[in-house]
């Protein structure tokens, strides 16, 4: 068996101590499949699958969480939830929604279209990435088993001290735990991702051509870069406080709560950027294509996420306004608040210039982008009055707060990740999602979001205070909640409709390498795309590479066709191949490199860095270690950190390519080596 | 937008030799512990801000920062592991040099010195605890706990690197040609030193 790179210890098979569990569970190759092919996967296009769809299952639990809060408050004096359940589910739907929804489903999307944006093959750390999705899983089923082990997190989302220093049982502790673990899966894929964009471009790919979501994304993965470590921070002192009586926020003994806000905010609020500004670059990317024309000020568009990002960080502290923070401190986050709004602004005008006189096809992806465009303005406009220090004290925990974070939240992330959800749809499964159960969808989502949030407006401005499990008849608050109430029902019917779609569509016909006529890279090859993404790696040499390699334009300046079968020198790799054999998907490789002598033309024997289980065990000692932290059984978190420390071990050993795996040919452009040293 | 690239026809960019086919010309394992120190720096910014803002917001009557510290002792200890970067660095230039039994001389010095380091910190913080000073007792004892025992579990895993490190050069598997792994490693630990910079001024020498 040839293997590139000849310093590779051969000498591994004999396994040294450490390695011994590889005896046991041999390593995997390309070979392995069926649901050990999944759990050992270092592809970036399946990670970014089960990113997505573990993401999606939690958005159900969510949004079953968010339906038994809305029937408790449908009415006044309810009895359906009890005040302490009330409490755990509310913060669990903030909490799932948050890290377990909107951020993993980002880093889906991100992770498998990043690298095909790019034009690479894999992204920069395979099993890192790996690591990242066994983590995030981890988290969000240990958080969850707090629902069987004497009751979920109830100090809400942002979990205040003292109250959450100071609330008996493991409820809080969970939670603490829970985000901590979640941390890490953010932080080993931000780092994973920012590498992938800064080093893995194809040639040509430079960084004012790269798709606007990349963009997006990759600020997205710096904000989290740094703020995710804030947050480890602050959960630490915390989770300090309470497992060792630590007086971090012990007032007795003359500490001040108000870092836990400070240090809170100063993740929660670029927080708030990651989770949007994916969704922008979704939007962005929807628009022109269904528009039939380039992204209006694409330079703007960049500079102006970059500007959301910097700023993102100043403006933490209108959270606190109502904290008294001082009246200069105050002036500066209401002008720093009122002024990230102008990056904003600039994106939405863009936007709208980008349809502006285009030929617009109403397809479901653009009625989502269209639809987040109008939600997003009107949650941002309501976030400006947070800005203004007056009515900002006035609205504080009321519903009306409630009302501006959905309107981001759900109107703007959620519609921009469906947009994307039925725009890239046919590149991950080969098929379309049916347009008429589409527009349902989406009408039923628009009414219902908006008979839902609308409401809380009002509502907040009547003085509804939030987090409150119930309200006696009489103030005014009872129609306002019926008809929100009936809302929430009404988006359930509309998810209800896009589970149906993707289940209805799942025979249905093939959707072709370029369903949309698109402009990016991911829509040159095949859908889904085959293991290696590219045969050959593409030569980027403008912005919309793919447009540009269908499109030319004629003396008045309109796109008009190329000649497919000509004048496309690097499109020779890249040619459409016959959908029954994009079927076969990511087993193709591996059945191919079996033989390992043929120079067919369809199938290339590209080099693929081996699956591994060494994340999945790193990933499984995690909610090992909390649980003995949580109950003090100190044997358990031994056994747990000892585990992970085994395990990265075991990996740090593990060469990125097996040596028995498959066999190389020809360039060897995206077989990097993963990993030297165990890294913290 | 309609820019045209004058490179090569060939769709692989010509790679200089001895550096890696990306963006940047540098390895991706380099650029991950970039912005991993990166991030890093906001972790320890945060202990450090949290320690300097209870520093003095501790009960009075309790244990305050001069009844315990020993400020020669712990400059010492804290020569010790700045002498340590020296030596890292002395076992990157004989990795690339070829010279790999000078590479382990080097890479295990700095491994005793980061352990001398640490357990120069046992016994400074043993010394705290009998001295009536704990996690609990105050603001000042939770804060400097914990931020010096985040610090000294960094060096910790600092030394555990270099430690493998040096048992895969005995096993020969640190060839030259990974040297950049000696060198990532250096990264870190360089890193841990200069934050230990900070937290001993902060910490034992601002009053």
């Amino acid at each position: 068996m040839a293997i590139v790179t000849p310093q590779r210890p051969e000498a591994l098979a004999p396994a040294p101590p450490l390695n011994a569990p590889v005896r046991f569970l041999r390593r995997p190759t390309g070979y392995t499949k069926g649901i050990w092919g999944w759990m050992t996967t270092v592809d970036h296009k399946k990670i970014g699958i089960m990113y997505t769809a573990t993401a999606f299952f939690f958005f159900l639990v969510g949004g079953v969480e968010a339906l038994l809060l809305r029937i408790q408050l449908g009415s006044p004096d309810n009895t359906f939830l009890r005040a302490d359940t009330y409490n755990q589910i509310f913060t669990m739907h903030g909490t799932t929604m948050i890290f377990l929804v909107i951020m993993p489903l980002s880093a889906g999307l991100a992770n498998y279209l990043l690298p095909i944006m790019i034009g690479a093959r894999d992204v920069a750390f395979p099993r890192l990435n790996a690591l990242g999705y066994w983590v995030f899983l981890a988290g969000g089923l240990f958080l969850y088993s707090s629902f069987l082990l004497g009751g979920a997190p109830n100090g809400g989302w942002f979990g205040y001290v003292p109250l959450t220093r100071n609330l008996p049982g493991h409820n809080i502790d969970f939670w603490v735990f829970g985000l901590q673990i979640l941390g890490i899966a953010s932080l080993t894929g931000a780092i994973n991702l920012i590498v992938t964009v800064v080093n893995m471009r194809a040639p040509g790919m430079s960084l004012m051509r790269m798709p606007i979501f990349v963009w997006m994304s990759l600020v997205a993965q710096f904000l989290l870069l740094f703020a995710i470590p804030v947050i480890t921070v602050a959960l630490f002192l915390l989770g300090f406080d309470r497992l060792f009586s630590t007086n971090f926020f012990n007032v007795a003994a003359g500490s001040d709560p108000l870092l836990w806000q400070h240090l809170f905010w100063l993740f929660g609020h670029p927080e708030v950027y990651i989770l949007i500004l994916p969704a922008m670059g979704i939007v962005s990317e929807v628009l022109p294509v269904f528009s039939r024309k380039p992204l209006f000020g694409y330079q703007v568009m960049v500079f102006s996420g970059i500007a959301i990002g910097f700023m993102g960080w100043g403006v933490w502290a209108h959270h606190m306004f109502a904290t008294g923070l001082g009246p200069v401190a105050v002036s500066a986050f209401s002008a720093s608040t009122m002024f990230i709004a102008v990056p904003t602004g600039v994106k939405i005008f863009n936007w709208i210039a980008t349809m502006w006189k285009g030929k617009i096809t109403f397809s479901t992806p653009l009625l989502f982008a269209v639809g987040f465009v109008a939600m997003f303005t009107i949650g941002g406009l309501s976030g400006v009055t947070h800005g203004v220090v007056p009515a900002d004290t006035q609205q504080t925990d009321t519903y009306y707060i409630v009302a501006h974070f959905h309107y981001v939240l759900f109107g703007g992330s959620m519609f921009g990740l469906f947009s994307g959800a039925y725009y890239w749809y046919p590149k991950f499964t080969g098929k379309l999602l049916n347009e008429t159960l589409g527009k349902i969808h989406f009408w039923l989502m628009l009414i219902g979001f908006n008979m839902t949030f609308g409401p809380f407006h009002i509502l907040g401005l009547q003085g509804m205070p939030r987090r409150i499990y119930t309200y006696p008849a009489g103030r005014g608050w009872d129609f306002w909640n019926m008809i929100s109430t009936i809302g929430s029902f009404v988006i359930a019917a509309s998810i209800l409709t896009f589970i149906i779609n993707v289940i209805r569509t799942r025979k249905g016909p093939n959707a072709g390498p370029d369903p949309w006529d698109a402009r990016t890279l991911e829509w040159t090859i095949p859908s889904p795309p085959p293991e290696y993404n590219f045969k050959e790696v593409p030569l980027v040499t403008s912005r919309d590479e793919f447009w540009h390699r269908k499109y030319t334009e004629d003396d008045q300046g309109r796109a008009v066709r190329r000649d497919t079968t000509e004048d496309q020198p690097v499109m020779a790799g890249t040619e459409v191949e016959p959908s029954t054999e994009a079927h076969e998907g990511p087993d193709h490789l591996s059945a191919d490199a079996g033989h390992g002598e043929g120079e067919d033309e369809h199938e290339p024997h590209i080099h693929m860095p081996s699956p591994s289980y060494w994340p999945l065990m790193v990933a499984l000692g995690m909610p090992i270690l909390c649980y003995g932290m949580i109950y003090k059984t100190w044997v358990v978190a031994i056994l747990g950190g000892l585990w992970i420390f085994t395990s990265i071990y075991s990996w740090a050993l593990e060469p990125a390519t097996a040596p028995e795996d498959t066999p190389v040919h020809g360039p060897d452009t995206a077989g990097q080596e993963v990993e030297a040293v165990p890294t913290p | 937008m309609t820019d045209t690239i004058t490179a090569s026809s060939g769709s692989h960019a010509e790679v200089e030799p001895g550096h890696p086919p990306t963006a940047t010309g540098l390895t991706n394992e380099k650029v991950g512990m970039w912005a991993f120190l990166a991030s890093e720096c906001l972790l320890f910014g945060a202990l450090i801000s949290t320690y300097l803002l209870f520093k003095g917001q501790s009960k009075p009557g309790t244990i305050r920062p001069k009844d315990v510290f020993d400020i020669p002792y712990t400059s010492v200890s804290s020569f010790v592991l700045l002498m340590s970067s020296l030596t890292m660095v002395l076992a990157l230039a004989a990795i690339q040099r070829g010279d790999h039994r000078r590479t382990r001389i080097w890479i295990l010095t700095t491994a005793l010195l980061g352990a001398s380091f640490v357990a120069g910190q046992c016994y400074e913080f043993t010394t705290f605890v009998r001295a009536g000073m704990n996690l609990r007792v105050n603001l000042f004892g939770s804060s400097f706990f914990v931020l010096t025992g985040f610090h000294g579990a960094h060096v910790t895993i600092g030394v555990l690197m270099l430690l493998s490190l040096y048992s895969m050069s005995l096993k020969g598997k640190l060839p030259e040609s990974k040297a950049e792994t000696v060198e990532l490693v250096g990264l870190y630990w360089h890193f841990v030193d200069i934050v230990w910079i900070v937290i001993f001024t902060v910490v034992y020498l601002i009053p």
